[in-house]
C-alpha cells in the first residue's frame, strides 16, 4: 500500500467508527412505575432500553428505513407459533413492548380479535409515540399485571387460540408470571386446538427450572432453540403437537407471507426439537416456589 | 440473679417477633402476587396493613402491661400469633379467590387480602414490643436506656429477618415451609416464656 494513501484509509476507518459508534442517541427517556424507559436511535435502528445492562439490553428494535423487518431474531422465532396453528381466530399477546409482535399479527391476521396485556402505561405510550404502534380494529390493550388479566379471563371463560407469553421487565420474565399455577390458569384458555408460544433465554439455572416447569403442565413442547442465539422459543399446545413432517409443510404453506417481516420460517423446522436438554431432577417454579431471578443469576457447571 | 436469666429471654423473644414480623411481610408480597399482581399498590397495601397492625398492636400492649404484667402473659401472646399465623398457610388461597372474584381493582383486593391475613397475626406481635419495655424495666430512671435497647434488638431482628427472607430462605424453601417454621419458632418461645414464668413463681415461693 503506497503512504500517501494511508490516511486516506484511516479517514474513511475513522469516519465509519463515528458513524457507528457515536451515533447512539437518546431520544427519550421516561421514570414509568416501573423502570426507567430509554428509547435510542442508532443508525436507522430505533431501541426501546429497559435496563441498563450488558448483553441482552434491547426491548425492542425497529429498522425506522424497513419498519416491517423484524430486527430480533427471538422475535421471529416467536412466530414458529403459527406452524401449530397456521390460522388462529383470536390471541392473547403478554407483554407490549415496542408493539412489534401485535402489529405484525394484526397484519397477519386482520380482524382478528386480539387482546395485548401491559403492565406499565408508560410503555404504550412510548410503543405508539415512537414506535408507531397503532391500534387496529380488534385489537384491545389492557393495561394490567397479566396474571390479574389471565385469572380473570378464565372466570369469565376467554378462549384463545394462540397465546405469547413475552412479559420482560428488562432483568426476566416477572416472577409470579412463571409458576406452574400460572400456565396451568394459562392452558385453560387455549382452545381445543390453541397454542402457547413463550420466550425465554436458554442461559443460567433458571432454564432447567423453567423446562420442568413447562415439562409438568404441558405433555411436551418444542424447545426452540437457534444456534448462535441466548434465546429459547417454547411452542406448546393445548393438545398434542402436529409432527415435524405437518410442521414442513405448514413452514412451506406460509413461507410466502412471512417474507415480508424477514421470517425464514422454513429454515425453522430442524431446530425445533422435543428433546429434553435439561436437568430433569430440578424442582418445578411454583406459587410457592419461585425464586426466578435469584437463579437466573446462578449457573451450576 | 433473677432478672440475669429473664432479661435475656425478654431481649431474645423481642428479637424473635422482630425477625418474624418482616420475614411475614417479605412473604405477603409473595402470597399475594398470583391474585393482584406484584405491582408497587400490593407492596403499599401490605405495608399499610403492617403499619396499621403494629400501631394498634403497640396501643393494646402498652394498656396490657397496666395490670399485672409477667411473662407468662407475655408468652401467650406467642402462642397467640402463631396460631392467627396459621390461617394463611391453611386458607390463605380460598380467601384470596373469593376476594378476586368479588373486588376487580387488585388495589382494594390486596388491601381487604392483607388485612384479613395479615391484620391480627401482626397486631399480636406488636403487642410484644411495650410488653417487653414493662417487664424489663425497674425504674423510671432507666427506662429510656431500656426502651432503646429493647428497639435496637427488636429492629435488628427485623433487618435479620427481611434479608434472610429475600436473599435464602425463597430460595430454598416454599412459602408454606417458611410460614410453618415461623409458626413453630412463635410456640416454642411463647412456652420458653411460660415455663420462665413458673420457673420464676416457684423461686418467689422458696
Amino acid at each position: 500500500m503506497p503512504c500517501n494513501q494511508i490516511p486516506v484509509v484511516t479517514l474513511v476507518l475513522l469516519a465509519f467508527s463515528c458513524s457507528v459508534f457515536s451515533a447512539d442517541k437518546i431520544i427519550h427517556r421516561q421514570k414509568s412505575l416501573y423502570r426507567n424507559i430509554v428509547v435510542q436511535e442508532s443508525g436507522s435502528q430505533r431501541c426501546l432500553i429497559f435496563a441498563v445492562r450488558k448483553g441482552d439490553r434491547n426491548q425492542t428494535c425497529m429498522d425506522m428505513d424497513e419498519p416491517e423487518k423484524i430486527v430480533f431474531p427471538y422475535v421471529r422465532m416467536t412466530f414458529a407459533g403459527l406452524l401449530v396453528n397456521p390460522e388462529p381466530r383470536s390471541i392473547l399477546v403478554i407483554g407490549l413492548g415496542g408493539g412489534t409482535i401485535p402489529t405484525v399479527l394484526a397484519e397477519l391476521f386482520s380482524e382478528v380479535p386480539m387482546d395485548v396485556v401491559e403492565i406499565d402505561p408508560a410503555v404504550v405510550e412510548v410503543a405508539r409515540q415512537f414506535f408507531d404502534y397503532k391500534e387496529r380494529t380488534g385489537v384491545t390493550v389492557h393495561v394490567q399485571d397479566a396474571r390479574i388479566y389471565i385469572k380473570r379471563a378464565g372466570l369469565l371463560k376467554k378462549q384463545y387460540d394462540m397465546i405469547i407469553l413475552d412479559a420482560f421487565t428488562g432483568d426476566y420474565i416477572p416472577e409470579h408470571l412463571m409458576t406452574m399455577e400460572f400456565l396451568q390458569e394459562t392452558r385453560t384458555l387455549l382452545t381445543e386446538s390453541g397454542v402457547l408460544v413463550a420466550n425465554t433465554f436458554s442461559t443460567s439455572d433458571l432454564y432447567d427450572h423453567e423446562s420442568v416447569t413447562y415439562d409438568a403442565v404441558f405433555e411436551e413442547f418444542i424447545n426452540f432453540k437457534m444456534p448462535g442465539s441466548m434465546n429459547r422459543v417454547i411452542i406448546t399446545a393445548r393438545n398434542s403437537l402436529p409432527s415435524r413432517r405437518v410442521l414442513r409443510d405448514r413452514a412451506n404453506q406460509i413461507a410466502g407471507r412471512l417474507d415480508t417481516y424477514s421470517i425464514p420460517i422454513a429454515n425453522y423446522i430442524p431446530y425445533l426439537s422435543k428433546r429434553k436438554d435439561w436437568r430433569k431432577n430440578t424442582r418445578p417454579l411454583t406459587d410457592q416456589f419461585s425464586p426466578a431471578n435469584l437463579l437466573q443469576g446462578r449457573q451450576t457447571p | 440473679m433473677r432478672n440475669s436469666l429473664i432479661n435475656p429471654l425478654v431481649y431474645c423473644l423481642a428479637f424473635t417477633s422482630g425477625t418474624i414480623i418482616m420475614s411475614v411481610e417479605l412473604l405477603g408480597g409473595r402470597i399475594l402476587s398470583p391474585w393482584f399482581g406484584s405491582s408497587i399498590y400490593v407492596w403499599g397495601s401490605i405495608i399499610t396493613i403492617f403499619m396499621l397492625s403494629l400501631s394498634a398492636g403497640y396501643l393494646i400492649g402498652g394498656r396490657l402491661s397496666l395490670v399485672n404484667a409477667n411473662l407468662g402473659r407475655y408468652g401467650l401472646f406467642f402462642i397467640l400469633a402463631a396460631f392467627t399465623l396459621i390461617p394463611t398457610i391453611f386458607f390463605g388461597d380460598t380467601l384470596m379467590d373469593s376476594v378476586f372474584v368479588r373486588i376487580e381493582d387488585p388495589r382494594y383486593g390486596s388491601l381487604v387480602t392483607s388485612t384479613l391475613l395479615f391484620f391480627l397475626p401482626t397486631a399480636v406481635l406488636g403487642m410484644v414490643s411495650p410488653y417487653s419495655v414493662r417487664l424489663l424495666v425497674e425504674n423510671t430512671n432507666h427506662s429510656g436506656h431500656v426502651a432503646g435497647r429493647l428497639y435496637f434488638v427488636s429492629t435488628l431482628g427485623s433487618a435479620l429477618g427481611t434479608l434472610v427472607t429475600s436473599f435464602y430462605l425463597v430460595l430454598y424453601f416454599e412459602v408454606n415451609q417458611i410460614l410453618g417454621t415461623m409458626v413453630l419458632i412463635l410456640v416454642v418461645g411463647g412456652i420458653a416464656s411460660i415455663a420462665a414464668f413458673f420457673w420464676q413463681a416457684k423461686q418467689d415461693v422458696m
